[in-house]
């Protein structure tokens, strides 16, 4: 793909500038840079829906704020003609520099397609690299906004070699600062590590593709017929595969969401999360909650509530960014805030698959609540789990390990972790859905709440077993357990609580448990079971 | 980008205080502001009462009942085991499934709720058994107190022929052309023919305009018929029809009457019901513009007559159709309380639900003739979920996510039986509240109207606020020039929503600019948050696009505290307002004018507004050739089947929501591909039904 364009791009901006002064050669590679590939290339990025590399910074970064570096950078590759002036381009296929967001601190680096089709150079990780580092060196995120056909062929093992490079800092800067990739564009082949090891991986809708092997290759080796879409677009991605966290209609709506979406983050995680002035008084705001929840959970009912409409009502203004809507709907995951602090919403889904954990529910709940923890932001559990998903594709898939995921992320978790049982927390799904053994800092029933081994009528049948009347027996069962004193007289919850004063204690704790200190032994790094 | 902002704190306080204590609310509100006779606690009526109803009717009938001291029993089904009424009631009944024929039509388990708990009395509300004889016959066997009249009056009355005949025999005018029982179509079609067209069709068991179709030749009779006697099948299970002479232009005028066991009974005054939408009522006010003393009086007295002349007891409702000349004629009599009775009680301070009560027991009427006032002036709207956008209301359904009555507002009452995060299910009506003003006039319960439905917060499913709203500031409706054709005579193309003018479109844009700029100077400050820079950046002038409709409006914006001033569309505009960025209402002062805003705007910077003219539009779905369920409901029957060849016109289904049965045409003549919806299925709205070639 590169070597087309090379090929193609026959628009001579300059040849020789020997006869120009030191000042003016600046000017002019000034300008080049600024245009990229030419207008030609604009255009056709244009046509494609797409907005150039610099247009997405602009608009990503507070109006100005923009630093850039490495603008005169230029690939080194002297084979295929790739030496000559004409196929040389001030700062190469990529703009990268720091900038701000709401005026917090960014760095930044978005691919150019215009140039040799955004394709990774030496050159273009170096720069990629340098502001990585940067990043590090002051507790900086870094967005990456990636639009690019893949390595340079032209410069073989240097191309992989900056990939590598690139790969490296993804995992060191993992944990450190927040790593976020916005693909708006092809990603294929090696290239789909890095947005693969950074926090959160967003996908623009039609124009933007993931995969390792492209339609073509995957005909050869496996005579699969599909198109780049199915294989890799958005929709297949935040729905089948869980690659990507989020995808959006087009450029601007993506750009301008990140935007609100970086203001939960905190830069680094030696930051606190940003606490936004809040409108939504908490302490007035006694919900309603109860009325509509009611409406659903009513006594010993298995009728299937949608917790979002829930959970919204605890949330400052209803705000909630969701992490991966359309994948492993059993769990709901995303950012809110309460009282104007950044939290972490984990909570199962009654109204799919009864909202039991499952393989791909676990993974995607384990990876989220290891964000959080990572970066300071509190976590709160809404739990109403029936289980663990029964079933030989489960078994087969190993959803032992899968499920130790999750249950591995809220036990090893320090930040602030208050959960809320709604309704069931049955079985190991109640000791994973941060228990108290788990080291939850505050844990609360609601009245509608059962802690219990199992339902009623399986446990009946194993404890009764042969015993005429199972009704009976059932009813004896639920009596004990099919309610939230089991667990209170225990101390395993810390208090049962009213649904609409929950926004109200909520808050009061989160503010007390804002000063909260808990350390882990020291460790190499935990061998969380992948 | 979504709106947001806030009441002030008075008004957020109200909102918490609303939900945490219903019942004082209730109270407080209907006792102290509406009332002006007073209830006499020494006088001995019911100690339970059981309401077999819902909605809001119940939860009005619950208030007067707590008012008198007598406890309530709700009957409710499955789905509203934790509806409103059934929280206000001491007592609560689950009598069956969500289907209406399974709950509250469920004779035999009210029977059983009654029973259970010992009611002394019944108050059938509206709808459901509120017209039933059958039901006042087996409560009297079981000595049970029926409120409202006795089995005769209902049944001479319910009878829209019989009761015709009666009005003819009491004196009181009756439509010209008349009616028959009728068997088939094409004795419809001869009866219509003697009757000259227009002539109107509908069930007769059937109250108000529901199942009320109008035929203008042989054809549509035929239709009318024939969806007539389905609806009166389903609805009433009793499929009698009448077909009778169509009024053009007509006013719907209705007189309240109350009468009591002794032969005693009294006119209240008219209400004014000419605002309608496929024969249901929209906008309701008393009195009306357009009677003067003499037509009231007339009216009245032949309203008395006819309830005389059925020994009624009760509160009850004659209504009567008044052409451009005040002649006027009986239409029917509706021997129950009307959904539009709080106007009434509005401008002549009685509580009729109280008085009900009180008749039931045996009491006299406390008043005379003379006594009855028309205090000021009151204007109901109906709120329904409902999207006026097509034919004027189609139900929709959904979830109330955030829901706030004006109640900050005075001289306002809202009759709900419903609260946030309530359903709106395709089981029942629509409705969500009737809104109340009142004023010394006219002028004044308009303006009040305006400024009720500009502080109202439906969030969650889609209402007819922007339909209510743009009647009552009509010219036409302002000046009382109106008739039950209003609707489609103002909008003979469909509602299309409020046309902004150059000035109020300005003050939107505006407004919009200045919550935007809010919205983005809170998320620059973050407390706690040692790293943002110090580095002074201009923050007083910015560059914004509004998008509105299809167009896109440039503007430029400086701040200095809470002053926006914006300059947009080639003026200015001057907005003030600290805005919480958490309520949905957005009081603003705009070019020194107070206003309470609600929009749903997309604000972009002038760069993102430039750039934006290179994103793609997304295609929408060809839908020529997909037939989609234009709202929620239940598939009655499918006319087609894959491989036939439909006409342009031709009907393909017929969907069932909230007691409408619709039916579902092809846009143009194809032949059917394929067929995904079956006879008794559920579908949601925009759900697939039939592709068509």
């Amino acid at each position: 793909l590169a070597l087309l364009y090379t090929n193609l791009h026959r628009d001579c901006r300059w040849y020789s500038v020997s006869h120009l002064s030191v000042r003016e050669r600046i000017e002019k590679k000034r300008k080049a840079a600024l245009v990229g590939g030419g207008q030609k290339r604009i255009d056709a990025q244009h046509k494609r829906g797409k907005l150039t590399a610099r247009e997405r910074v602009e608009l990503l970064l507070d109006p100005e704020s923009f630093v850039e570096s490495d603008m005169f950078v230029e690939h080194r590759c002297s084979d295929f003609g790739m030496e000559e002036d004409r196929n040389k381009f001030p700062g190469d296929s990529v703009v990268t520099g720091r900038g701000r967001i709401n005026g917090r601190l960014v760095y930044v680096f978005s691919q150019d397609f215009t140039v040799f089709g955004g394709s990774l150079s030496g050159a273009h990780a170096q720069k990629i690299c340098k502001i990585m580092d940067q990043a590090m060196t002051v507790g900086a995120p870094v967005i990456g906004l990636n639009d690019s056909g893949g390595a340079r062929i032209q410069e073989g093992v240097e191309s992989l070699a900056g990939y590598a490079d690139i790969f490296l800092r993804n995992v060191m800067a993992s944990g450190v600062v927040p790593q976020i990739s916005l693909i708006m564009g092809p990603c294929a082949g090696g290239a789909v590590y890095s947005p693969a090891l950074t926090d959160f991986t967003f996908m623009v809708k039609d124009t933007s593709y993931l995969f390792i092997t492209g339609p073509d290759v995957v005909k050869s080796v496996t005579n699969e017929d599909v198109t780049q879409e199915e294989l890799g677009g958005a929709k297949t991605h935040t729905t089948v595969s869980g690659v990507a966290h989020h995808a959006f209609e087009n450029d601007i709506e993506a750009l301008l969401n990140l935007r609100e979406f970086f203001n939960f983050l905190p830069l680094s995680n030696q930051d606190p999360a940003p606490i936004r002035e809040c409108h939504d008084p908490s302490q007035l705001k006694l919900t309603t909650c109860w009325t509509s929840f009611k409406q659903y959970v009513h006594e010993h009912t298995p009728s299937l509530y949608n917790i979002c409409n829930n959970i919204f009502h605890f949330l400052d203004a209803k705000d909630f960014f969701e992490i991966m809507p359309n994948y492993a709907k059993n769990i709901v995951v995303g950012f809110a805030r309460m009282n104007g602090r950044t939290v972490g919403i984990v909570g199962n889904q009654p109204k799919v698959a009864s909202g039991c954990l499952d393989i791909n529910s676990s993974v995607k709940g384990a990876r989220f609540v290891r964000f959080c923890d990572a970066f300071n932001i509190p976590i709160i559990t809404f739990v109403d789990v029936p289980g663990f998903l029964p079933g030989t594709a489960q078994e087969y898939g190993g959803i032992i390990r899968h499920g130790a995921k999750l249950l591995f992320a809220f036990a090893e978790a320090t930040v602030p972790k208050i959960t809320i049982i709604t309704r069931k927390a049955y079985g190991g799904a109640y000791d994973v859905m941060s228990s108290k053994h788990l080291r939850g800092d505050v844990n609360y029933a609601w009245p509608t709440a059962e802690v219990a081994v199992m339902g009623a009528k399986g446990a009946v049948q194993i404890i009764f077993r042969g015993k005429e009347n199972q009704a009976e027996a059932e009813a004896e069962y639920v009596d004990k357990f099919a309610n939230p004193f089991p667990a209170a007289v225990r101390g395993f919850v810390d208090d049962i609580i009213e649904p609409a004063t929950t926004r109200k204690k909520i808050c009061s704790d989160l503010e007390v448990l804002a000063s909260k200190k808990q350390v882990n032994p020291w460790k190499k790094h935990a061998n969380i079971p992948l | 980008m979504a709106a947001h902002s806030l009441s002030p704190p008075l008004s957020r306080l109200l909102f918490t205080v609303k939900y945490v204590s219903l019942h004082s609310r209730c109270c407080a509100v209907h006792s102290k502001a509406h009332y002006s006779t007073v209830y006499n606690p020494n006088e001995k009526t019911f100690d339970k009462i059981l309401i077999a109803n819902r909605g809001e009717i119940a939860c009005r009938v619950i208030k007067t009942c707590k008012k008198m001291g007598i406890q309530t029993v709700a009957v409710h089904s499955d789905v509203d085991s934790s509806a409103v009424h059934v929280k206000m009631a001491d007592e609560a009944i689950c009598v069956g499934p969500a289907p209406t024929n399974k709950s509250y039509l469920n004779m035999d388990a009210i029977m059983d709720a009654i029973r259970v708990t010992g009611a002394q009395a019944v108050h059938p509300g509206y709808g459901f058994l509120s017209e039933n004889k059958e039901f006042a016959k087996r409560l009297a066997a079981e000595g049970v107190m029926f409120i409202g009249p006795d089995t005769h009056a209902i049944q001479a009355m319910g009878d829209k022929i019989e009761s015709k005949l009666i009005a003819k025999a009491a004196k009181v005018n009756t439509i010209p052309g008349f009616d028959g029982v009728v068997k088939t179509a094409e004795d419809a079609v001869k009866i219509a023919q003697e009757i000259g067209y227009p002539v109107m069709i509908k069930a007769s068991a059937g109250g108000g305009g529901k199942g009320m179709r109008i035929a203008w030749n042989d054809d549509e009779t035929r239709e009318g018929f024939r969806f007539s006697s389905q609806e009166a099948a389903s609805s009433f299970g009793d499929d009698r029809l009448l077909i009778e002479k169509y009024i053009d232009n007509p006013r719907h005028i209705e007189i309240q009457v109350l009468a009591d066991k002794h032969g005693n009974a009294l006119w209240l005054n008219e209400r004014e019901c000419s605002i309608q939408r496929r024969n249901q009522k929209v906008v309701e006010e008393a009195p009306s513009t357009f009677l003067d003393p003499v037509t009231r009086r007339a009216m009245g007295e032949q309203a008395v007559q006819l309830a005389k002349a059925v020994q009624y007891s009760s509160a009850g409702t004659v209504e009567f159709l008044v052409d451009s000349k005040k002649n006027f004629y009986f239409l029917e009599m509706n021997t129950r309380l009307q959904v539009e009775h709080p106007i009434t009680e509005c401008i002549t301070g009685l509580d009729l639900v109280e008085q009900m009560i009180r008749v039931a027991k045996g009491y006299q009427l406390q008043h005379k003739q003379e006594d009855i006032p028309i205090n000021g002036w009151a204007i109901e709207s109906r709120v329904y979920a409902e999207d006026p956008y097509k034919s004027f209301g189609l139900p929709s359904i959904g979830r109330l996510s955030q829901y706030q009555e004006p109640l900050n507002l005075s001289n306002v009452r809202v009759d709900s039986g419903i609260q946030e995060g309530s359903d709106i299910s395709i089981y029942y009506d629509p409705m969500i509240s009737k809104l109340v003003t009142y004023g010394a006039t006219r002028n004044e319960a308009l303006a009040k109207m305006e400024d009720a439905l500009d502080n109202y917060v439906i969030r969650g499913v889609t209402h007819n606020i922007p339909l209510l709203r743009e009647i009552i500031t009509h010219p036409r409706f302002i000046s009382g020039d109106i008739s039950t054709n209003f609707l489609p005579e103002v909008y003979p193309d469909g509602f299309k929503g409020h046309q902004l003018e150059v000035d109020a479109r300005r003050e939107l844009l505006a407004s919009a600019a200045a919550l935007y700029i809010a919205a983005q100077l809170r998320s620059q400050k973050p407390y706690l948050c040692y790293r943002v820079s110090t580095i002074p950046v201009k923050c007083t002038h910015w560059e914004l696009c509004v998008e509105l409709g299809k167009g896109c409006h440039a503007m430029e914006v400086t701040k200095s505290g809470d002053v926006y001033n914006v300059e947009v569309d080639g003026g200015k505009v001057e907005v003030i307002g600290a805005f919480n960025l958490a309520s949905p209402l957005l009081p603003l002062t705009i070019n020194g004018s107070d206003r309470m805003l609600q929009f749903k705007v997309r604000v972009l910077s002038k760069l993102a507004s430039e750039l934006n003219s290179y994103m793609p539009e997304k295609v929408p779905e060809d839908t020529s050739s997909i037939l989609r369920s234009p709202m929620p409901g239940t598939v009655v029957a499918v006319s087609i089947k894959p491989g036939d060849t439909v006409a342009e016109g031709q009907e393909i289904c017929v969907i069932e929501a909230m007691k409408m049965q619709n039916s579902l045409t092809a846009a143009r003549q194809a032949k059917v591909k394929s067929v995904h919806c079956k006879p008794g299925e559920t579908v949601g709205e925009g759900d697939l039904l039939v592709e068509l070639q």
